[in-house]
């Protein structure tokens, strides 16, 4: 698990964070001001503080938030100046945006906020759809609006060239305040919420925010995203009453309470409408008590009732929102906060801590029981600071409002001042629910009170209660607003809260009873009455104010409540951006005050870490059992063992595929003799007893001639399959089915025990291990021997043997000092440890360290059918020799919603939902046209369309263990290691990777100590990118979004990121998809399958010149440090049947020909992925004699070298 | 590096070197000569002592053969603790091999269990399997077991099939992460110089407040006169398997790597030796 944090505000309105790692609250020392809202997401934090507006606080991240601003200068030709500025009186203008409606001269780009800033100039963009343009990137047309071509014709009458800009989001880390909205914002905002990022990924960071202002009314947020972290603009949402509070959940729920205590929900939110539609009412839970507070998840909401009870709607989802009843639960609260993965925090009404909800699941939502978050925060350790500086905090905090407050006794004093002011009747009434101001009055008007009795804990409600009372029936909050204050009142009310201010009650009137009196007494313009104070020249600057003797009268009045007892008091949680799920250790619950429990968490960590092979106590136990063994046994050996080894046999009962037809599942019987062989290696044969027309017969496989043992994906049946070389080449491997998943793995666990002994194998992989991925995401490694590259006879590639790893991934790389990368199917990075096993390879076919807990997400994705009939339009009614209307991809097995089931050991973690990213596009409801059943599809209809289709995905995640480690935050989808060795451990490897979002990215810090390196390091492009490789003289290819290629220049260890990009075009017609590059020869992949080398490579062009097809029907390709190629086939046919995803290596690749002869055919199909830029072991060099002039240089020297062979003479150097 | 797996090999793979002597009271019809065998430190004596019947049997007339039974040093050995233990006991620190006197006849009915056949040795061996389940999984595991899943465990040992045995005995080694451990740690403590055959109570691997209890707690409290203080002389050896972990061993840990077959973590005190 990434640490993410865990939002909290105290009752001194102080920003603290707590990771899911830490054991204390760390305090946002940058907020410079007091909160009293914060609602966060996991890449920011929205706030709003005390001078009531909004602040955001972006999370730096290595990958920089940078917008690409983008215009186009247009031109037109005319016989007396060629092309130049002058345009017809028609045309578009000078500058414009793309379609030329919309004026855009360079100038007129303005910052949007004072949290941006420009990265660099204007600059021309000089590819063109791929192609490189010339020096000044001009394109040309006949006319405008028409197509442009990069190349002059005598017929271009006019050209336009883009020019390209970017700016970056600088506020980073710090809390930036949103420019606010003149025109539209009358009053201040008092509740604040975010979420909504899973209702739609487009665009990228996509968040709803949802803002209540003290009168009540309520605010959306629009165009929040990843590019835009502040959003555009506040829309008014129209409501059926007045608002207090509104919590919005990750998904689509949006609840509010309103003043009369009822929930309104909202209905209608959509991808196409995160703001939704209208509003649904849900009464509170109980009949005489109001709500005052709710909170939202995925598919849970917990309420608050103004008597403090907790409450679980029940039935929630997304195609209910409102849910079917409440539930009541255990625990007195003031308020709830949900967070990902509809994990619950709350504060408690009796003591002001927060705690966490145990035992929330998806099967049982509403958790278990609270659990306290007792840990410190920074600065409790020592107990005078602790107090010293809360103290101080507070001081300060009130200091702000003294100064607003003398204003109000100005006020109150001149009451002349106060009513011509037009607001200021409302002044009179200040803001007492704004809990900074109580105790402020408290000092101000009642300076000599401060020793007053205390009342030990008045409840915020009765408070309301009293307050609601005071109303008079049947009038509206408004109603109150606007008569004008009572000067009686007002006193009651002073003394109310003065009684509360010092006792815990103190932030009570922000957080709960604050949000529904707000409207009633609120000082309707704070800032005003602060620009009205700054122009009276009061002068009262915070220096002063806080030198005013009832600031200091406050602090002594503070100490004795708060001094003795140093608990935080929160006054506001938010776990919107903290995750923390089942498998989740926390360490936030069994932390003390002392320092025996650092000592604690010292000594766990040393456990589960690292340093536990280093203990003492470990250490110890190895020696003295090895000493052991030389005393009792080493003397000895001559003697007779007592027992006599001897066959050991397992059996059991199994189904085959049988390799005759009609093919089909058959009982067996399954045996494994395992026996010592005479040089002492174990060895072993698999039977599999079979009745052919009532006669017993069986098969049989030597243990050391199995390749591999590869679980496959079956809905129906636990499958594995087992290799041989003779079976590899037959392409039709043994398959067997176990009667369960745990004796599948049983039988896996201990045949691969049985494989590995019988070769010897054990440990760990070494750093030259191949590996390799399953299109089932389960992980392969292979241990080449010298001759698996030798020439001319190579290992033969079907006598590989492969044993698995523990773990899920799609994409792994390594390189040969053994640092290997992988990339799940959620996007994950992922850093090996060193391990071996995890999965279920338990006990001794795994390693007990550096084993870790690994989850991956994927989708699963059935399609709705519908066809066109002249009467109803589409329905789901199709014609009889139609596909399943709910079906597979195929359309060929019927997949409903209901019936599709995760694979084995994956579990659902989403509903279904319609799925927009389909390749061809959709329409708005994700719908794709066709004229029938099986055909292309396109996402808009036409007139000949008479079916359509729609995929709907489902999201599930895998829970396992392997030998990897997460490395957080970025997700990647492509990364690419330096291949060649290193000089020492210490010297850093290059490494370079592609963000899923297209990011390019280099790591720092990579050793062969620390493989998962330090932090990332961001190279901008002017487009996304999808594919890299770096060669082992840091040459640094990638491929683009737009099939092009692009060499990166001057990259070095000096410089790790290079200089600039050089771009390279695709093969004609061709868009490249994948790229490696090895020692000094290049490879890519296109999308159609063709495998190219780059011609023409030389040290002072390393771009090459040109493109030369090798080969079709590939797939993925991987080019190793001794420039050796491996690629995953297609399709590749066998003696027996054809198999897809095949592992091939390319023969005769030499120096003098890098593009090689012929593949020879591996394990496979169901291959997704291979490396081999770890297998840099030599191969003995016999029948080379007259190629090895060069006598083997060592890979760093060999850039040079190996270029002048691959180029013949043409190179002198 | 060293695996913990290398642990559990080295554990299972420990043997003592032993000499067999038959009693000077029996009656042979010629001189026995002595046999020597690796007995294996985590079996027990009856189980693997059929090779040392058969050598001295070849000796003896039938009549005077009783049950056999095993006495070092004028102490009768009890065949249902494992071999080890009953090595480090009573003849830790003494020149190897250990010199076992066999016995034919006046079986020492007070000393010792009888052992009619292995099937007597495997309901022994199963009964302490399911006794340390019970304390480390409340037997959930072990009752989830099948009948053939238990013989495989037998079997292993019977066999000295370790990886046979560890296939299934993994299971009963696992325990929730949350929890940081067993439930109690399955554990006996010997003593020489003692009636109390060993002492044996509940013990939980993690204190109250999450703390990792190590050996050095469990003795703490089991027997504090095993643990020498700070400026004391070292009285006693605290010794598993023939070695002696440091105190701050982790107990969890112990109980995975360093139990015996049967699941126990069987620990011998014994004074140090005076030379």
């Amino acid at each position: 698990m990434p640490v993410s944090l865990l939002w909290g505000v105290d009752v001194y309105g102080q920003v603290y964070s707590l990771s899911t790692a830490g054991q204390q609250w760390e305090q946002c020392r940058d907020a410079q001001m007091e909160f009293k809202r914060v609602t966060a997401a996991q890449q920011c934090c929205w706030g709003i503080a005390c001078d009531n507006s909004i602040y955001l606080n972006v999370h730096a991240s290595e990958l920089p938030i940078r917008y690409q601003e983008e215009t186009y200068e247009n031109q037109r030709w005319n016989p007396v100046d060629g092309f130049s500025e002058r345009l017809l009186p028609s045309d578009r203008w000078q500058w414009s945006d793309v379609t030329g409606l919309q004026h855009q001269p360079l100038d007129g780009f303005q910052l949007p906020s004072s949290s941006w800033e420009w990265e660099g100039d204007w600059y021309i963009d000089e590819n063109f759809e791929g192609e490189p343009t010339e020096k000044e990137g001009w394109t040309y047309a006949i006319d405008f609006p028409a197509t442009y071509t990069k190349d002059k014709k005598w017929n271009s009458c006019v050209r336009r060239r883009r020019w390209l800009r970017y700016r970056r989001y600088k506020a980073m880390d710090t809390w930036a305040k949103i420019p606010s909205q003149q025109t539209s914002l009358p009053d201040p905002f008092s509740d604040i919420s975010c979420g909504g990022w899973e209702i739609s990924e487009e665009p990228r960071g996509r968040l709803s925010l949802w803002a209540v202002s003290l009168q009540g009314k309520v605010w959306f947020r629009e165009g929040i995203c990843h590019h835009n972290p502040e959003g555009s603009s506040w829309e008014e949402v129209l409501l059926p009453g007045e608002v207090v509070q509104i919590s919005c959940g990750p998904g689509d729920l949006v609840w509010a309470v309103l003043w009369e205590g009822q929930f309104i929900v909202r209905e209608g939110i959509s991808r196409d409408c995160p703001k939704g539609t209208s509003w649904a009412t849900v009464e509170s839970p109980s009949p005489d008590v109001g709500a005052i507070h709710v909170a939202t998840g995925v598919n849970v909401v917990w309420a608050v009732t103004k008597d403090n009870k907790v409450w679980f709607r029940r039935g929630i989802n997304s195609h209910n929102p409102c849910g079917s009843g409440w539930i009541s639960m255990v625990g007195e609260m003031i308020m709830i906060n949900v967070g990902l993965n509809d994990q619950v925090w709350a504060i408690s009404c009796e003591d002001r801590a927060v705690y966490f909800r145990q035992g929330v699941t998806c099967s049982e939502l509403s958790g278990k029981a609270w659990k306290v978050i007792s840990v410190p925060r920074d600065g409790d350790r020592s107990h005078s600071s602790a107090s010293g500086s809360s103290l101080q905090s507070a001081g300060c905090f009130f200091s702000g409002e003294v100064r607003a407050q003398s204003v109000v006794s100005d006020v109150e004093s001149d009451t002349e001042k106060g009513s011509a002011d037009g607001t200021g009747c409302l002044i009179t009434s200040t803001s007492p629910q704004c809990f900074v101001d109580a105790p402020t009055e408290n000092s101000s008007i009642l300076p000599s009170d401060t020793p007053k009795p205390r009342i030990p804990k008045v409840t915020s409600d009765s408070f309301i209660s009293e307050l609601v009372s005071d109303r008079e029936p049947g009038k509206t909050p408004r109603d109150i607003v606007s008569a004008t204050p009572v000067v009686i009142e007002e006193e009651t009310f002073l003394t109310e809260g003065e009684v509360k201010a010092p006792t815990a009650g103190l932030a009570l009137s922000l957080s709960q009873s604050g949000s529904p009196i707000d409207p009633q007494w609120s000082n309707v313009d704070l800032e005003e009455v602060q620009n009205q104070q700054a122009q009276t020249g009061a002068g009262l600057d915070c220096a002063e104010t806080c030198s005013l003797s009832s600031v200091a009268t406050y602090t002594l009045a503070m100490e004795d409540p708060y001094g003795a007892d140093e608990r935080p008091l929160w006054a506001w949680i938010s776990g919107g951006g903290c995750s923390v799920d089942t498998h989740s250790q926390l360490n936030w619950f069994n932390s003390a005050m002392n320092t025996s429990s650092l000592i604690q968490s010292v000594q766990s960590m040393s456990l589960s870490v690292s340093p536990a092979q280093t203990a003492a106590w470990r250490r110890q136990i190895f020696e003295q059992l090895s000493e052991r063994t030389k005393r009792e046994m080493d003397n000895f050996r001559h003697y007779e063992q007592a027992i006599e080894q001897s066959v050991w046999v397992k059996k059991g009962t199994m189904q085959w595929w049988r390799d005759w037809k009609p093919h089909k599942w058959i009982d067996v019987h399954f045996a494994l003799e395992q026996f010592s062989g005479p040089d002492g290696n174990k060895d072993g044969i698999l039977f599999i007893y079979y009745n052919y027309y009532e006669e017993k017969k069986y098969l049989h496989a030597f243990i050391n001639e199995v390749t591999i043992l590869v679980p496959v994906l079956n809905d129906s049946k636990h499958t594995f399959a087992i290799y041989t070389p003779e079976r590899t080449k037959q392409r039709w491997p043994m398959r067997l089915a176990a009667a369960t998943e745990l004796e599948m793995h049983d039988w896996l666990a201990l045949l691969n025990i049985s494989c590995c002994d019988s070769r010897g194998i054990q440990g760990h992989p070494s750093k030259q291990a191949i590996w390799s991925i399953t299109c089932k995401g389960d992980i392969f490694v292979s241990e080449p021997s010298p001759e698996l590259e030798a020439m001319p006879y190579p290992t033969p590639c079907d006598q590989m043997f492969w044993r698995q790893i523990g773990g899920h991934l799609r994409t792994v790389e390594c390189n040969s000092i053994g640092i290997v990368w992988g990339i799940g199917y959620d996007h994950t990075a992922w850093c090996y440890t060193g391990g071996y096993g995890g999965g279920f390879f338990q006990g001794m076919a795994s390693s007990t360290d550096n084993i870790y807990t690994q989850t991956d997400v994927k989708s699963v994705y059935i399609y709705e059918n519908q066809r066109w009939n002249p009467v109803t339009g589409y329905t789901n009614r199709g014609l009889p020799t139609d596909r399943y209307m709910w079906s597979d991809a195929s359309g060929l097995h019927e997949c409903t919603k209901t019936n599709t089931k995760p694979p084995s050991q994956w579990t659902w973690v989403s509903e279904w939902a319609i799925d927009y990213s389909v390749s061809g596009g959709t329409d708005r409801e994700g719908w794709q046209y066709a004229a029938d059943f099986p055909a292309s599809y396109h996402g808009y209809k036409t007139i000949k369309d008479f079916v359509r289709r729609r995929r709907w995905a489902r999201k599930c995640k895998l829970s396992t263990t392997g030998p990897w480690q997460e490395i957080p935050p970025i997700p990647l989808s492509d990364v690419s290691i330096l291949p060649c060795a290193a000089q020492s451990t210490v010297d850093v490897v290059p490494l370079w990777a592609i963000s899923n979002k297209g990011d390019v990215l280099c790591r720092l810090g990579v050793t062969a100590l620390t493989p998962a390196g330090s932090s990332w390091l961001h190279v901008g492009t002017d487009q996304p990118f999808k594919s890299i490789s770096i060669g082992a003289a840091s040459q640094v290819w990638a491929i683009a979004r737009d099939g092009s290629a692009f060499y990166r220049g001057s990259v070095s260890s000096q410089s790790p990121a290079g200089d600039c990009w050089y771009h390279i075009p695709s093969p004609a017609k061709q868009k490249l998809k994948q790229v490696s590059v090895g020692r000094t020869s290049v490879h890519a992949v296109d999308e159609n399958g063709n495998l190219w080398y780059r011609q023409g490579l030389t040290p002072s062009y390393p771009q090459g010149s040109s493109w030369e097809h090798i080969s079709n029907n590939v797939r993925k390709v991987s080019v190793g440090p001794l420039d050796q190629v491996w690629i995953i086939a297609d399709k590749v046919q066998g003696s027996h049947s054809l198999s897809c995803g095949t592992v091939c290596h390319r023969l005769g690749v030499q120096p003098l020909e890098p593009k090689g002869q012929s593949w020879d055919y591996g394990i496979g199909g169901g291959w997704d992925h291979i490396t081999v830029r770890g297998n840099s072991i030599e191969p003995p060099r016999l029948c080379l004699s007259s190629l090895t002039n060069q006598s083997a240089p060592t890979p760093p020297s060999l850039v040079p070298v190996r270029s002048t062979e691959v180029n013949g003479s043409a190179v002198g150097c | 590096m060293a695996d913990d797996k290398d642990v559990l090999r080295d554990v299972w793979f420990g043997r003592i070197p032993t000499c067999f002597t038959l009693n000077q009271d029996e009656v042979t019809e010629r001189e026995a000569e002595p046999y020597y065998l690796l007995l294996p430190r985590v079996s027990y004596l009856t189980l693997v002592t059929d090779k040392v019947k058969k050598h001295f049997l070849k000796v003896m007339r039938s009549e005077d053969v009783e049950e056999m039974w095993f006495e070092y040093e004028g102490t009768p050995l009890k065949w249902h603790y494992p071999i080890g233990v009953l090595f480090d006991l009573h003849a830790s620190n003494t020149v190897l091999p250990w010199n076992i006197t066999v016995h034919f006849k006046s079986f020492p009915d007070q000393d010792l269990l009888h052992c009619p056949s292995n099937s007597i040795i495997e309901a022994h061996f199963m009964s302490s399997i399911k006794e340390a389940d019970a304390l480390k999984h409340k037997s959930q595991v072990v009752n989830d077991m099948q009948k053939k899943d238990h013989k495989q465990l037998w079997m292993g040992l019977q066999n000295d099939k370790f990886d046979q045995f560890w296939a299934m005995n993994r299971k009963l080694m696992e325990y929730p992460t949350e929890e940081g451990g067993f439930r109690y740690i399955p554990f006996r403590i010997y003593q020489t110089m003692s009636d109390r055959p060993f002492i044996q109570k509940l013990f939980r691997p993690v204190s109250p407040e999450g703390n990792t209890l190590t050996l050095g707690d469990l003795l703490k409290e089991m027997y504090p006169t095993a643990i020498t203080n700070d400026g004391e002389q070292k009285r006693y050896q605290v010794v598993i398997h023939g070695i002696e972990p440091l105190l701050e061993t982790p107990l969890q840990w112990l109980s995975e790597h360093l139990s015996h077959p049967d699941n126990f973590l069987h620990i011998c005190v014994i004074p140090t030796p005076t030379d």
